[in-house]
């Protein structure tokens, strides 16, 4: 079985090693101070404590007062896996998060797939453009106040 | 002398016929080789997670057969167990075991259509093609009778399966086995030692593990390059922990080592299926509608289900703020991610071997662009 990090236990590791990095933490999840992500992330990949090497998924929803990123990580070497959870863009203006992209390649296409649909600035992505949609495409169709059936959506043309 | 070259820019797709659907590449040769490769995705792109903020839980296992079309037993399992995941719900142990040989037969077919479409893009245009096809076909009329569908199966349910098989499917199950065990054999006799085959897909589209753990890459191109990384061992869902069955690894990493890879994770998938057989015993398929109302509406929270699907793993995120739709829903589809490394994949290598280097990924577009 995969073991799953602990919330509690997780969070006092990553506290210890990277101070006032932990925003909040439960059962199973834990928010990192966005401006700590790339450093703890870094942290959880390298330190012989974690090695997490595998990002299974990279995901983003919208809760309306702000937006939360949501990354889960597994260790192939130690099958163990956890949660990691990021809340950006408190005012919906430009929210803007670090890309892990340099520590694990696999966050290529699921960053680019979050600004595309969500709108979300990964800094540091070499290549952010859209991926599924096309370019000029108005607004971000996963945020809850996307308004779907938009003439400008039909008019607007295809960049190439 | 040498002679100089110019690199042209050519457009492949988004309707060619060897890439698998819609998908678009603007390749950059210089003579045969490749130098660089942009892929373009979208031209399918239907909004499923968008669209599943306004279904029911039960509605949104229609939208799942849409996404991997080849491999619907695989997708709607998925979700189910993420949806399982979300609301406590233990699903009818009869109907677990039900979905279980849904979705290894589902497995062979998809690992099928990976294996002939490989071959055609070989260049073995039309034979071993239709002779995968056929026992496709097989399992197709297998799942007609479970569910009255052939593709788009919305079998599953949560908690189980929406109907119990009829009596006719169990000896029909039992005869394909035998067919399809025969036509794997037929399969490898032709091709697993073909000097052809050889010549063309040994060494080429190498890839270190260390870089396919990296870039998130799962499923058989992961196993074939040595990594002991499967969900239904590491990881086990359903019932596989009463399961016993062979993790299939091979060294080499190369388009031979995934066909290799595919061809004997299905002689695998037929002896999981026989020892689900063994257990099934009679009883209800799915709990009672007291205990698992046909509109669930699970309590706020969220919940991450991986399956090991026939490309990799396949996962579901799903967010619930208590009402009868999810709040949002997240698919992290292996055919988008193993195509991470294309690029890698493909620059170096001759304008001959690109399609075989694409199929031998082994993606579905319907899941690329969800």
């Amino acid at each position: 079985m995969i073991k799953e990090w602990r919330g509690n236990f997780l969070a006092k590791k990553i506290e210890l090693k990277i101070k006032n990095s932990v925003e909040k933490f439960d059962e199973k999840n834990v928010w990192i101070n966005p401006q700590k992500l790339h450093e703890v992330c870094k942290m959880l990949k390298e330190d012989s404590l974690f090695e997490f090497d595998l990002l299974n998924s990279l995901t983003s929803v919208d809760y309306i007062d702000h937006f939360e990123v949501i990354y889960h990580f597994t260790s192939i070497s130690y099958s163990s896996s956890c949660i990691i959870k990021c809340k950006v863009g408190y005012s919906r203006k430009n929210p803007q998060i670090d890309s892990v992209i340099d520590l694990w390649r696999g966050a290529d296409y699921q960053e680019r797939e979050i600004w595309d649909l969500m709108g979300i600035k990964f800094i540091g992505h070499p290549n952010l453009k859209r991926i599924m949609l096309w370019d000029g495409f108005p607004g971000h169709p996963l945020r809850k106040d996307f308004v779907t059936y938009d003439q400008s959506i039909v008019t607007s043309r295809g960049g190439e | 002398m040498s002679l100089e070259t110019r690199p042209v820019t050519v457009n492949l797709g988004p309707q060619h016929p060897s890439t698998h659907g819609v998908f678009r590449m603007r390749v950059t040769f210089d003579g045969e080789e490749i130098i660089d490769v942009e892929p373009i995705f979208g031209y399918l792109h239907r909004g499923s997670e968008k669209l599943a903020e306004e279904r029911t839980y039960s509605q949104i296992v229609t939208l799942t057969d849409r996404m991997d079309y080849v491999s619907s037993m695989l997708n709607n399992q998925a979700y189910i167990l993420a949806v399982e995941k979300l609301c406590n719900i233990v699903p009818s142990p009869r109907g677990v075991w039900l979905r279980m040989i849904a979705s290894e037969l589902q497995r062979i077919a998809s690992h099928f259509v990976a294996t002939g479409f490989l071959l055609q893009d070989l260049g073995a245009l039309g034979t071993p093609l239709i002779y995968c096809m056929r026992e496709r076909e097989n399992i197709l009329d297998l799942f007609e009778m479970l569910c009255g569908a052939r593709i788009t199966n919305s079998y599953l349910r949560p908690g189980g399966v929406f109907m119990d098989a009829p009596d006719v499917f169990w000896p029909a199950l039992s005869r394909s086995l035998g067919d399809i065990e025969k036509s794997i054999d037929e399969i490898e006799d032709y091709l697993s030692g073909n000097e052809i085959i050889f010549s063309r897909t040994k060494g080429t589209a190498v890839l270190s593990s260390e870089s396919l753990v990296n870039a998130s890459i799962t499923g058989p191109m992961l196993r074939a390059s040595g990594v002991d990384w499967d969900l239904r061992h590491r990881n086990p869902y359903d019932y596989y922990s009463e399961i016993t069955f062979k993790r299939i690894l091979h060294t080499a990493s190369d388009n031979y080592a995934r066909y290799w890879v595919r061809v004997q994770e299905m002689r695998e998938s037929l002896k999981i299926i026989s020892q689900c057989i063994k257990n099934i015993e009679p009883g209800p398929v799915r709990p009672s509608f007291d205990d698992v109302p046909r509109l669930v509406r699970p309590e706020p929270g969220d919940s991450y289900a991986a399956i090991e699907g026939s490309k990799g793993e396949l996962g579901f995120y799903l967010v619930s703020d208590g009402g009868i739709s999810p709040y949002r829903m997240h698919v992290r589809a292996p055919s988008l991610i193993n195509l991470t490394l294309l690029r890698e994949m493909l620059v170096g290598e001759l304008f001959g071997d690109l399609f075989v280097i694409f199929g031998s990924v082994d993606l579905n577009m319907g899941e690329v662009d969800r």
